[in-house]
């Protein structure tokens, strides 16, 4: 799916990708962006990512893959002033809660990194967008949330 | 019912950098030293265990042990988080309760140098940090702060008063790392490095080594040892509603304490003091509740009222704790049984805590691992 063509030669430059930054966020070509679930079909506990057996009921491999919603609410957050080098600070980080019972980890756009422009259960959406180019210069797309326009 | 198991011995190395020495000769320091205390050799140990975080992969128990004494001892490396060096003694309480050690040594040993905070992470060749929140633990344990605050008010200054206790309690520990007191305006207004936890609310990086010998009664009653372990228990997560997207240091802290206090045969109500797993000041006040310290949503109130300080009805990390005293990942866990049993046997010099019969120490390694040891005489 993502290099389904030849190798390039040195001298041809290579044809650009986007890949997803997790496995558990999908980029169709029609329609918008968005995170998948694994629904477990005997208990309903939804995970991101993949699981052998569900953490919850403990039953094997029935899992069924859900669309998640792009909206969902801000649970907690934090403001991140110090972090790895070459990292721009600072960043809002925070844990958003979705309807269909996951919560994702994220950081939060669009909104000003002070204690007063963040509210617990504020409602947020989700935008994705380039967060930088992997080894092969493919785009590396991300998902962030933003507080909720409308 | 198993056997009893009592602690014989203990010693650990000033917290603080040792640049010019290797982890296997700040083990077996520790080691030797927690024999010398018991008054037993290489020659009376039947097992090591050995916790280290860093160099996991290089035999650090074995190379303590030839640093120390060959004997042929069996000898385990342990690994598990910032709980290392408490899993170590967890398994030497576990061997001599069984019956097949007589005397076991858990040894804890780091070398962090001054790789920073932020330690670990970095060699991917996609960043996740900062794109899709942080992993950082600043940030994860700001975020494990700001739940308590959504569910009950707790403010930035109440979190900040752990950092200013826990700063004031060094000043008596000559072995902590930092011995400087921090007033509450100094802490507030700290560089902030994930919000609400300031430069002087985050544990410092650092060296050292600990070690505690573990023996059965028979031996306990031949040396004269009488710090028992009431409880040892482990713990790691169950499944949980926001399952390893918000780390949640509460649900296996919760089922650890109810463990061990069965074990134990005691209440909250019946400890001297409390070393619990202050890595960030934050987590202080959730393991009030969390250890049954005070009710849920009280621990605000707790700190404001000084009932944790030394002196106070439950002295918490008279150590210095995490905060000020270090944290040298797994070597945490055994200093924590060095200065509980230090207290225990009122040697504990300027910050003993008057008339300690109970202790409990409490660890959780992230991602998760929690241990609580319950120690009396």
């Amino acid at each position: 799916m993502l290099n389904d063509g030849p190798m390039s030669d040195a001298t041809a430059a290579p044809a650009k990708t986007r890949v997803p930054i997790v496995p558990f966020l999908e980029l169709p070509e029609r329609g918008e962006p968005h995170l998948v679930g694994q629904r477990c079909e005997a208990c309903g506990a939804v995970y991101l990512g993949a699981r052998v057996a569900c953490g919850r009921c403990c039953a094997r491999g029935r899992f069924r893959e859900i669309p998640l919603s792009r909206r969902g609410e801000l649970y907690v957050w934090s403001i991140v002033h110090q972090s790895m080098p070459g990292v721009p600070v600072p960043y809002v980080v925070g844990v958003v809660d979705l309807p269909e019972g996951v919560s994702v980890r994220c950081n939060l756009l669009d909104v000003a990194p002070e204690p007063s422009a963040l509210r617990f259960g504020m409602p947020v959406e989700m935008t994705t967008g380039v967060s930088q180019q992997d080894r092969d210069g493919n785009d590396v797309v991300a998902f962030y949330f933003r507080p909720a326009r409308g | 019912m198993s056997a009893a198991a009592y602690v014989a011995g203990v010693h650990m190395l000033k917290i603080g950098r040792y640049p010019d020495r290797e982890v296997p000769e700040l083990g077996a320091e520790a080691l030797l030293g927690a024999l010398d205390d018991a008054g037993l050799t290489m020659k009376d140990v039947q097992l090591v265990v050995v916790g280290n975080l860093f160099q996991a992969m290089n035999m650090i128990g074995q190379r303590v042990v030839q640093q120390a004494g060959q004997t042929g001892v069996p000898v385990i490396n342990v690994t598990n988080a910032c709980a290392t060096g408490s899993t170590a003694f967890k398994l030497c309480v576990s061997a001599v309760r069984s019956g097949e050690a007589d005397v076991a040594v858990a040894v804890g040993v780091e070398q962090m140098g001054k790789m920073g905070l932020l330690g670990a992470g970095g060699g991917k060749s996609v960043r996740t940090e900062g794109v899709i929140g942080s992993g950082l633990m600043p940030a994860v344990f700001g975020q494990a702060g700001m739940e308590h605050m959504r569910k009950f008010g707790t403010t930035p200054t109440q979190f900040a008063k752990v950092a200013v206790k826990n700063h004031a309690h060094s000043v008596r520990n000559p072995l902590s790392q930092y011995r400087v007191e921090t007033p509450l305006e100094q802490v507030m207004s700290a560089r902030m490095v994930a919000y609400p936890n300031t430069l002087l609310m985050c544990c410092p990086t650092g060296d050292g080594a600990a070690a505690a010998v573990v023996v059965s009664e028979r031996k306990a009653k031949q040396l004269g040892a009488t710090v028992k372990v009431l409880a040892s228990v482990l713990t790691s997560d169950p499944w949980g509603e926001r399952d390893l997207v918000q780390p949640d240091v509460n649900t296996l802290t919760r089922n650890a304490a109810q463990q061990a206090y069965e074990q134990a045969g005691v209440g909250p109500q019946d400890l001297s003091l409390v070393e619990l797993h202050d890595c960030f000041a934050t987590a202080e006040l959730l393991h009030y509740e969390n250890l049954g310290l005070c009710a849920d949503g009280e621990a605000g109130r707790m700190i404001d009222e000084g009932r944790t300080s030394h002196g106070g009805r439950i002295p918490v990390n008279v150590s210095g704790g995490l905060l000020s005293k270090g944290h040298p990942l797994g070597a945490t866990g055994v200093a924590n049984i060095f200065e509980l049993t230090q207290h225990l046997r009122g040697r504990a010099g300027e910050r003993q805590v008057g008339g300690a019969r109970v202790g409990l120490a409490h660890v959780i390694g992230l991602g998760s691992a929690c241990t609580i040891n319950i120690l009396g005489v």
